[in-house]
């Protein structure tokens, strides 16, 4: 398309990777399965789709394995819109990872929507050049995450349940651990990095039965007085900025213009919706509605406005009729 | 040296806290009585003295201020020709007349002479960075591209002030400035000083 002497730019690198997530806050990351509902969160405003086979509503219904999405019907979903495009790689499975790097796919999910990979670790994300968005439940997955290279994160939620109290657990647990942090001193981040970074000894214990030592290594190339040091550099950060230093997004049971606006209420920096615009009765408007409610989350006298006429939302489903070992959030460490 | 300044950001989607916290640094350090706050209803944009259109997507951003009336809010103080502009990659899209190979409808400003390409390098995977020279600024830029345009080609009273081999990546025609790379992402202040600096021109 241009004329250009490409060898002499950086790629992949971490303003880069960042500044792509930046692009995307206060707005809405929608879930879409074919060109056509690619379309439609195109037109309502959707800043970018996150491409896969089954909305998780449908994945929750059919159980089976969930895998990454078939690269046919991500081309065909990068072909139909200008807007980035997003896929979901099994948690661990850094083959998927790579085909979708291959593909030109502008995010990666490593999600715990579809069905994890690797038992023991997720994806060592800064062996990439693309940007990726990763899941968390608390401070310690988000920090775990981000130190393997996550450019964004995004709360768990519940996928697929069209039920937002998991998503407003999953932030408040963010939220209050960051606000914490403020009044911990030195010594006590130190301990609290050594109990995040503690999480990976299982897997270690688990395959080698070794003793855990500084030089063990942990993950990849990294071992454990490194793991501690970059997790102790992370909080440090994160307490004095008093928020995670990667965008932050919310998912996993937003149905509603409401719940979206609550999320950013919250303090998130944008949505995901997943099965709660084309599990509902009006798709089209449901769409646009929760993008306007994104923006003007701080008014309720729009979003009240905007939430009406919209149809009927995705039927959810109450968190304590799921199982424990079928909830979506359990995935992943 | 302003008295007192306002300027606006279109707050609608994108990378928006960071253009505020370049310019309040730049109010700090210059001792200017100025203040930048979001825009996202069309009532805002006749009470500032300047705006910047941020990053984002060209697309989503563009959809709201058609569909809030701020557009048509713009174009008319363009029309008047009281109200310096810059624009950063989302925004130099929307700054331009006219966009190269586009199917899909975008409503563009159309206050620069030029014509653009949207995501020139192609998808997330070719943005990069690059050291750049600027016209305008005596070292080079640290420029981040992020999934960025190219300015094709300008024309009239539009000016180059930076390029990346033979592509145009910065313009300025009067007082608007357009950039296809996002300097709000670095801590180098020079550009919204440039920028500010076309706004104090403006004013006097």
């Amino acid at each position: 398309m241009v004329n250009l002497d490409i060898s002499k730019f950086k790629y992949g690198t971490y303003k880069l990777k960042t500044g792509f997530a930046k692009m995307q806050k206060n707005g809405v990351v929608m879930d879409v399965t074919n060109p056509e509902q690619a379309l439609i969160a195109e037109e309502s405003g959707a800043v970018a789709v996150m491409a896969l086979e089954r909305v998780p509503a449908d994945i929750r219904a059919q159980g089976s394995v969930a895998r990454m999405a078939d690269p046919l019907i991500i081309e065909k979903i990068m072909d139909a819109v200008s807007i980035p495009v997003m896929a979901k790689v099994r948690i661990g499975h850094f083959v998927e990872a790579q085909v979708l790097e291959s593909l030109g796919v502008d995010m990666i999910d490593e999600s715990e929507v579809v069905t994890p990979a690797d038992p023991f670790y997720h994806i060592n994300k800064n062996k990439f050049n693309i940007p990726f968005v990763c899941g968390c439940r608390n401070l310690g997955e988000a920090v775990r995450r981000i130190w393997e290279g996550a450019a964004m994160i995004r709360t768990k939620g519940e996928a697929g349940t069209g039920n937002i109290i998991e998503a407003i657990r999953h932030q408040r647990m963010l939220n209050n651990m960051i606000r914490f942090l403020k009044i911990m001193d030195e010594n006590e981040i130190y301990d609290l990095a050594r109990k995040y970074s503690d999480s990976y000894l299982d897997a270690i214990k688990i395959l080698t039965g070794e003793k855990i030592k500084d030089e063990t290594l942990l993950f990849d190339e990294y071992n454990y007085r490194i793991v501690l040091k970059e997790i102790s550099k992370i909080l440090n950060e994160i307490k004095q900025i008093q928020r995670l230093p990667v965008v932050n997004f919310a998912a996993g049971g937003i149905a509603t213009p409401s719940d979206a606006a609550i999320m950013m209420q919250l303090g998130s920096d944008g949505v995901f919706v997943g099965s709660g615009i084309f599990k509902s009765e009006n798709p089209e408007k449901r769409a646009r509605a929760i993008v306007q409610a994104v923006t003007h989350y701080d008014k309720p006298e729009i979003i009240a406005d905007i939430s009406k006429n919209i149809g009927n939302a995705m039927v959810g489903i109450e968190i304590d009729n799921i199982p424990k070992e079928q909830r979506l959030q359990e995935r992943g460490w | 040296m302003v008295i007192s300044l306002n300027i606006g950001i279109i707050g609608i989607q994108g990378a928006i806290s960071e253009h505020v916290h370049l310019m309040n640094k730049i109010f700090k350090i210059n001792h200017i009585n100025g203040k930048i706050f979001f825009i996202k209803n069309k009532f805002e944009i006749k009470s500032i003295d300047a705006l910047i259109i941020p990053g984002g997507e060209s697309t989503t951003i563009s959809k709201f201020l058609l569909n809030f009336g701020i557009y048509d809010e713009i174009l008319n103080r363009i029309n008047e020709n009281d109200l310096p502009i810059m624009g950063t990659c989302a925004g130099c899209v929307l700054l331009s007349n006219e966009i190269a190979n586009e199917t899909k409808e975008i409503s563009l400003l159309k206050a620069m002479d030029m014509k653009v390409i949207r995501n020139a390098f192609g998808r997330q995977r070719e943005s990069f960075e690059n050291d750049i020279f600027i016209n305008v600024l005596e070292k080079p830029f640290n420029a981040i591209f992020i999934r960025a345009p190219i300015i094709e080609k300008v024309w009239g009273k539009c000016d180059v002030i930076s390029k990346i081999d033979n592509n145009i990546i910065m313009a300025r025609q009067d007082k608007y400035l357009a950039l296809s790379f996002h300097p709000e992402l670095t801590n180098d202040l020079r550009i919204h000083e440039y920028f500010l600096e076309i706004i104090e021109d403006h004013l006097k």
